[in-house]
């Protein structure tokens, strides 16, 4: 209630955090546009999506009296639209000045959002630089690196050319699209079509022309260049042309109907393209609300699960129309569910566009040279994972800047181009996602890294590591290579924490390396954190769930591979290899339980920390996807528990969490519950 | 495998609380039984009232931790309140009750014999505990109401789950006596 009534008394509070959140997206844009013109691969509507992001953001840094942020993006939007005019070439220069400039609009914005204001001198070289270019402005267009449409300034006409085919003109060997190609040379042009006389499909004449077309030409060439174009067709049709406007100089894009837009609308001086740039495609929706719904239709699947097993008791023959309707409900809920997740899916996009400009800074910083290139951004995946890789991302781009390129002088003198390339690329994988950032740079040194390990205590001095266990190293606590600590990376908190950040995700990280080819880092997640293939097992008359991810297999031993170990409990002997066991029913006190390995079965798990461990249960029930639930939103952390979920009986069960289960001294944490349970 | 039982036996509108709301000082508390003995626990904690149902144990946890059961699709733990009392398990049968809380940010069930009654009573009205050297920790206890022929034990939240064995911190719970019910 208190924060409803904050809402509706602060109207103005809620218009300024959309704002800001539309800026965010706007700077997104404006980043990934300038991406593309860094790349060489902008068309004609980068220049214009740059424009309207800047002119936004402008737009409603006035309405909220952000005077600053006004002023800059103004100078910016000026200069923006110079180049789209043609009047400022769109050099290296230029870009690279766009690109520091828009990182400076982020700064502004942010700076706004948090009522700071910036120190006076801020981006003044940078607004300098713009203005200089302003002033510099040739009046006459010249030759840009985007193509922009042909402008013809003054004395335009705007013709309404009425142009209908006889039925015969095809026969003629008449092409209409090449009229239309003659006339767009003229000018702007529109098109629409007349399909009132196509006939019904069973009486229509293959050679027969049927339609007809209404062109609304913008054009200064004189109207007898317009009949010249249909000099030759002018008896096998009916030719209307008309002026509808004439000196459109000042508005060149008046609304017209239009259902088949060709030609490019025109672009004049100082005028924003008034064709709005693309239909609403999305809406703004709260993330509470979402959630919500994800929650909703979890409780709607469960439900439905606990009828499908009711239903699974009655007699079919008896029921036909109810079970059919409950199948078919199962298949409902599971494409409802289906289409809800891919609500919270969002393309990697929105942290992808952050890291040129990580790339950008420290470069600059480190007197290095670099590019950063992106591959699948398409790529989607639940916003509760997204919200968590920005961190280790950024994390892995700024140690592959600072530890793996070199200096641009080290790599022309080892034969590489001065600047670095670090690549970064999403991917779906059966399931899960796959980020890589790899880099050309020096990649691991693993004599180096050996020799740290060693002087560190961390590897016993005269072990032999295989080159992969090296550079694993890399990802130990407290572990860095760089020679001096700097305040980029190198200070001890490096991979070992996106180790531990992808972990939390339920992901995976490993590297590939090449001393003076470059490394590789592969991070493997999941792609939602809210559903997980769990095994369900039992063990008494207890159920729990065990993330599929960590089972590696399941067998019933023989009693001979049972060993006890004095004071440590038993190992399972699997293929010459001593698997540690843990007892569940021992572990979390459950009654009726089956003791014994070998009449029950042995689950072998892996997880990153704890290594491999063979979890004694009764039995397994199967294979299902669940809804992962949080026990701690009621209740205290439970240990070796990750989370609950609520099976198809309506029942919770309890999520294992492999990487806890050992955690502890098992022995020594049962006497403590007995001890509590006595005090009690 | 059976159905869990989900029904809800008692949902608190809004009606129903203004109806046995007489005067404007007067607190209002939901009376509950353990054996023969009425116990009170301030209404506007209180969230639902439902019938017993079967919990899925929490490994390790104390013994008047019941398990956690699904309350539409939160997880919600049950506290066997006699047990925490110090007064043996309560052996629930289909007849007992969860009454379904808020502390703070978090949601339990208290399991309790029978629901009984909502009364109103004046905050002068409320006797505090005499000193009696029950075996009953008495920081869960606030005070005693008299009630025509009846004596009604009121509870405290707050202090019932503030022991470390208690399977809730009590940082968290602490907040829940001030702060006053949200509308659900």
């Amino acid at each position: 209630m208190p924060i409803g009534q904050d809402q509706a008394a602060n109207p103005f509070a809620q218009f300024r955090k959309t704002y800001f959140e539309e800026c965010a997206e706007l700077l997104d844009a404006l980043q990934s546009h300038l991406e593309r013109l860094v790349n060489g691969n902008a068309d004609e509507e980068t220049l214009h999506a740059i424009f309207r992001a800047v002119h936004s953001i402008k737009g409603g840094a006035g309405a909220f009296g952000f005077d600053g942020l006004v002023a800059f993006s103004h100078v910016l939007e000026s200069l923006l639209d110079q180049i789209r005019d043609g009047k400022v070439a769109a050099t290296h220069s230029v870009i690279q000045l766009l690109l520091r400039a828009s990182d400076a609009l982020a700064d502004i914005v942010s700076a706004a959002r948090d009522d700071r204001t910036m120190s006076a001198g801020f981006a003044a070289d940078i607004v300098a630089s713009l203005e200089d270019l302003l002033l510099g402005a040739p009046d006459q267009p010249i030759d840009t690196t985007v193509p922009v449409a042909p402008v013809q300034v003054s004395g335009e006409v705007r013709y309404r050319i009425g142009f209908t085919p006889h039925t015969e003109m095809l026969r003629n060997a008449n092409e209409p699209l090449l009229l239309v190609r003659q006339l767009r040379r003229l000018g702007g042009l529109t098109i629409e079509v007349d399909t009132a006389r196509v006939p019904p499909l069973a009486t229509i004449e293959p050679e027969a022309a049927y339609l007809g077309w209404v062109y609304t030409l913008d054009t200064g060439a004189p109207q007898s260049a317009i009949r010249e174009v249909f000099e030759f067709v002018e008896d096998d049709c009916d030719l209307t042309i008309d002026i509808v406007a004439a000196q459109l100089a000042t508005n060149p894009t008046a609304p017209v109907t239009c259902t088949q837009a060709i030609a490019q609308p025109l672009v004049k001086n100082g005028e924003i393209n008034a064709q709005p740039a693309s239909p609403t495609q999305s809406i703004r929706v709260d993330v509470d609300k979402v959630d919500r719904l994800v929650n909703l239709v979890g409780e709607m699947v469960i439900t439905q699960a606990m009828l499908t097993e009711q239903s699974s008791m009655l007699p079919i023959d008896q029921y036909p129309a109810l079970i059919q309707g409950i199948e078919a409900l199962a298949q409902s809920a599971r494409e409802l569910q289906e289409s809800v997740m891919a609500i919270r899916a969002q393309p990697v996009k929105s942290i992808f566009a952050r890291m040129p400009r990580v790339v950008r800074d420290l470069a600059a910083t480190l007197g290095k040279e670099a590019r950063i290139v992106t591959t699948g951004e398409a790529t989607e995946i639940d916003k509760t994972v997204i919200e968590q890789l920005n961190d280790p991302l950024t994390h892995m781009i700024r140690n592959a800047l600072d530890h793996g390129i070199e200096p641009p002088e080290v790599r022309t003198a080892a034969g590489k181009p001065r600047q670095g390339t670090i690549h970064l690329a999403a991917a779906q994988r059966s399931g899960r996602i796959v980020i890589e950032v790899s880099d050309d740079g020096h990649g691991i040194d693993r004599a180096k890294v050996l020799a740290k390990a060693q002087a560190r205590g961390l590897v016993p001095p005269g072990a032999a590591l295989s080159d992969e266990e090296i550079d694993n190293l890399i990802f130990l606590p407290a572990f860095s290579t760089a020679d001096k600590v700097s305040n980029i990376s190198g200070r001890g908190v490096g991979m070992d924490v996106v180790k531990r950040n992808v972990q939390s995700l339920g992901g995976r990280i490993s590297v590939q390396s090449r001393l003076g080819a470059g490394s590789r880092f592969i991070l493997s997640l999941p792609l939602t954190l809210a559903v997980l293939d769990g095994m369900i097992i039992s063990v008494g008359k207890e159920t729990y769930i065990i993330p599929l991810t960590a089972i590696i297999e399941s067998l019933r031993p023989k009693p001979a591979d049972i060993h006890p170990v004095v004071g440590r409990g038993d190992v399972l002997a699997l293929r010459g290899e001593y698997v540690p066991l843990t007892y569940l029913h021992k572990r979390f006190s459950i009654a009726d339980a089956i003791s014994d390995p070998c009449r029950g079965i042995v689950i072998i798990v892996q997880s990153e920390s704890a290594g491999r461990l063979g979890v004694v249960v009764d039995e397994l029930l199967g294979q299902q996807q669940v809804v992962v639930k949080s026990l701690e939103v009621n209740y205290d952390p439970v240990e070796g528990i990750s989370g609950a979920t609520i099976l198809g009986n309506g029942r919770v069960a309890l999520i294992l969490d492999i990487a806890r289960l050992r955690d502890a001294d098992c022995a020594a944490r049962q006497e403590q519950v007995s001890e509590m349970a006595r005090l009690h | 495998m059976q159905p869990a039982t989900q029904s809800t036996v008692t949902t608190l509108t809004q009606d129903n609380r203004d109806r046995a709301a007489p005067g404007e000082n007067t607190h209002q508390f939901i009376t509950f039984t353990l054996g023969d003995e009425e116990y009170g626990i301030d209404i506007m904690v209180v969230r639902e009232i439902k019938g017993w149902t079967n919990t899925t144990m929490i490994p390790n946890a104390p013994s008047h931790v019941r398990g956690v059961i699904n309350l539409r699709g939160v997880i919600v733990p049950i506290f066997d309140l006699r047990a925490r009392f110090g007064m043996g398990m309560t052996t629930p049968t289909n007849t007992h009750v969860v009454i379904i809380v808020a502390t703070g940010t978090r949601t339990i069930g208290l399991l309790v014999d029978t629901v009984s009654d909502i009364i109103s009573v004046d905050p002068a009205a409320i006797r505090p505990i005499p000193e009696m050297g029950l075996p009953t920790d008495d920081r869960f206890l606030s005070g005693l109401v008299a009630l025509d022929d009846r004596m009604v034990t009121l509870v405290s939240l707050s202090g019932l789950f503030s022991s470390p064995t208690a399977g809730l911190d009590p940082a968290i719970d602490r907040q829940s006596s001030a702060q006053p019910a949200r509308a659900a």
